[in-house]
């Protein structure tokens, strides 16, 4: 029986199911989806008792409104978001990396990200959806995974086929850092940029374009020039990988990316620095640092670590 | 062979082939390819094969680039060449609706567009790989004269089914989508299909395909 269900007053900009998302289809043409920040998704399964790979509803700036409907249901945000809870009559600043009851006919107003993109939703429950290849994660653009492969819109229902019951009261201490520096390593072809340009590229600073969601993050600042040819013959791309167009302007492959590109790839973000680069906000300004190898490999073990460190302290 | 391996970041491996495109070399990416996959290597969480590269994704918690470069180096690939070419006959549709960009390519190849088409319909292609968006074959070769750059400032939505043509290619936009290709018609037929999750693709690598012309009555009929 589907009696517990959100409403959806307002859906947001772009609200979405996500989950760890879905391997092994580069081949195809499908790229991995998932939760763009990745430690944010994983702590509010923590906060809400479920396992690591639970789906969430991922929202970018403003989130949904959403009116509770059922038997009473913990629910827990995370990122740097302002949102009110309506409990009866009484209005709530809510807080994020908390749990919070909701019980029937309550609401819950996600208003929007501070100085951030993206923000999670879990509930302490199992939201009812259509998954495509194991995964609900939704990629709008080629239109796979949960509802319809479509973001939330305005009016529709959110079904819930189960609570868990698990009504304990979750906290933890965790404010969001910010990044200046995006640590890259050199890419495959960082010899086809001119000796300026690649100074320009590690000694720069670049804005974020608001031209920039999912798929791709566009950079503005100071052309850099390549010297060698402005395409190469389309081969694979990665989440993280930095391709420079002929207009000169870094584009960073995002989660749900193109698996095919034919432009030239100056570096790749480290791994360890990927959650933290989905959170720029268009019009902010970044440098890119060199890193080599082993170095990424160890500060994503330290990434690592302290995730792990911080679902253990929930 | 692969000629050389390389670290695309902290989290791939970028097997390089050789500077060459030609379908011997690509048929050596697609049975590495397809060994790989087979053996299904712990860590391994995607594997893209181009025309002339194999980009091998894996997950850092579980392995690392020098410990999956050493199983790579060492691997044996499939002898026989099992590798299955399906043939397609691709129906496809170029009234003026569809043609977006005919007149560009007459200017640009100094060909009359009767012509393009003549050489364009008699090709036998072969599908390299697949990707980009879901689905989507890149088809070789063109003949020399039809080959074309892409579009100055690319089209933010190519429609659905349209058929591209850029340098030695030919693809098959499978759903609406950003693109810079020189559009030359339309196919009714449905290319890629989430609903089919063992075999959403309806080419794939190493498949043959033939492009057959119809009348748009034909086109507008074809699902019925």
């Amino acid at each position: 029986m589907n009696k517990n269900y959100f409403e959806i007053i307002r859906a947001g900009i772009n609200s979405t199911f996500q989950d760890l998302g879905r391997n092994n289809l580069y081949h195809i043409g499908i790229p991995f989806s998932g939760a763009m920040d990745n430690r944010n998704y994983l702590l509010a399964n923590k906060l809400t008792g479920n396992d690591h790979n639970h789906p969430v509803i991922e929202f970018a700036y403003q989130g949904p409104h959403l009116k509770y409907h059922g038997n009473k249901i913990n629910i827990a945000i995370t990122g740097d978001v302002s949102f009110k809870i309506k409990n009866g009559d009484n209005l709530i600043d809510g807080e994020c990396y908390q749990s919070f009851i909701l019980e029937n006919d309550d609401e819950l107003d996600i208003i929007s990200t501070n100085k951030s993109v993206y923000g999670y939703l879990a509930i302490s429950g199992t939201f009812d959806l259509k998954f495509q290849w194991s995964s609900c994660s939704t990629n709008t653009k080629a239109k796979i995974g949960s509802n319809n492969g479509e973001k939330l819109s305005d009016n529709q229902k959110i079904k819930i086929k189960e609570i868990n019951n698990n009504f304990v009261s979750r906290k933890l201490n965790y404010v969001n850092t910010k990044i200046e520096h995006i640590r890259v390593i050199k890419g495959t072809n960082f010899n086809y940029f001119s000796e300026v340009g690649k100074k320009i590229f590690f000694k720069n600073e670049f804005k974020v374009s608001k031209l920039s969601d999912r798929m791709g993050m566009r950079l503005e600042g100071k052309k850099i020039e390549n010297i060698v040819d402005t395409n190469i013959r389309s081969e694979g791309l990665i989440k993280g990988v930095i391709q420079v167009p002929t207009d000169g302007n870094p584009i960073i492959m995002l989660s749900d990316h193109g698996t095919i590109g034919g432009y030239p790839k100056i570096g790749v973000v480290v791994s360890a620095d990927y959650d933290k680069l989905v959170q720029l906000t268009p019009g902010s300004r970044v440098k890119f640092q060199e890193v080599d190898l082993n170095s990424a490999e160890t500060l994503f073990k330290l990434y690592e670590l302290e995730t792990q460190n911080l679902i253990s302290q929930i | 062979m692969i000629k050389n391996i390389s670290n695309l970041g902290d989290a791939a491996l970028y097997c390089d082939f050789g500077k060459e495109i030609n379908k011997e070399i690509n048929t050596h990416v697609i049975k590495y390819f397809k060994t790989i996959q087979k053996k299904n290597i712990p860590g391994i969480n995607n594997l893209t094969p181009s025309y002339n590269k194999l980009i091998i994704s894996f997950d850092l918690k579980k392995i690392n680039f020098n410990k999956l470069k050493k199983i790579v180096d060492n691997i044996e690939i499939i002898k026989s060449d099992s590798i299955q070419n399906k043939k397609f006959e691709i129906p496809i549709c170029c009234e003026k609706e569809f043609s977006l960009d005919i007149k560009r390519l007459e200017e640009k190849l100094k060909m009359r567009e009767e012509k393009i088409y003549e050489s364009f319909f008699e090709k036998e292609f072969f599908c390299y790989m697949t990707g980009f968006i879901a689905g989507m074959p890149f088809l070789g070769d063109l003949d020399e004269n039809l080959r074309a750059k892409r579009l100055e400032t690319p089209r933010v939505k190519v429609p659905k089914g349209s058929i591209g043509l850029t340098e030695q290619f030919a693809n098959i936009y499978t759903f609406e989508s950003p693109g810079g290709w020189n559009i030359i018609g339309n196919t009714p037929l449905n290319i890629f299909d989430s609903s089919k999750e063992n075999k959403p693709n309806l080419i794939n690598p190493g498949d043959l395909v033939i492009f057959k012309r119809i009348t748009k009555e034909n086109y507008q009929n074809y699902h019925e």
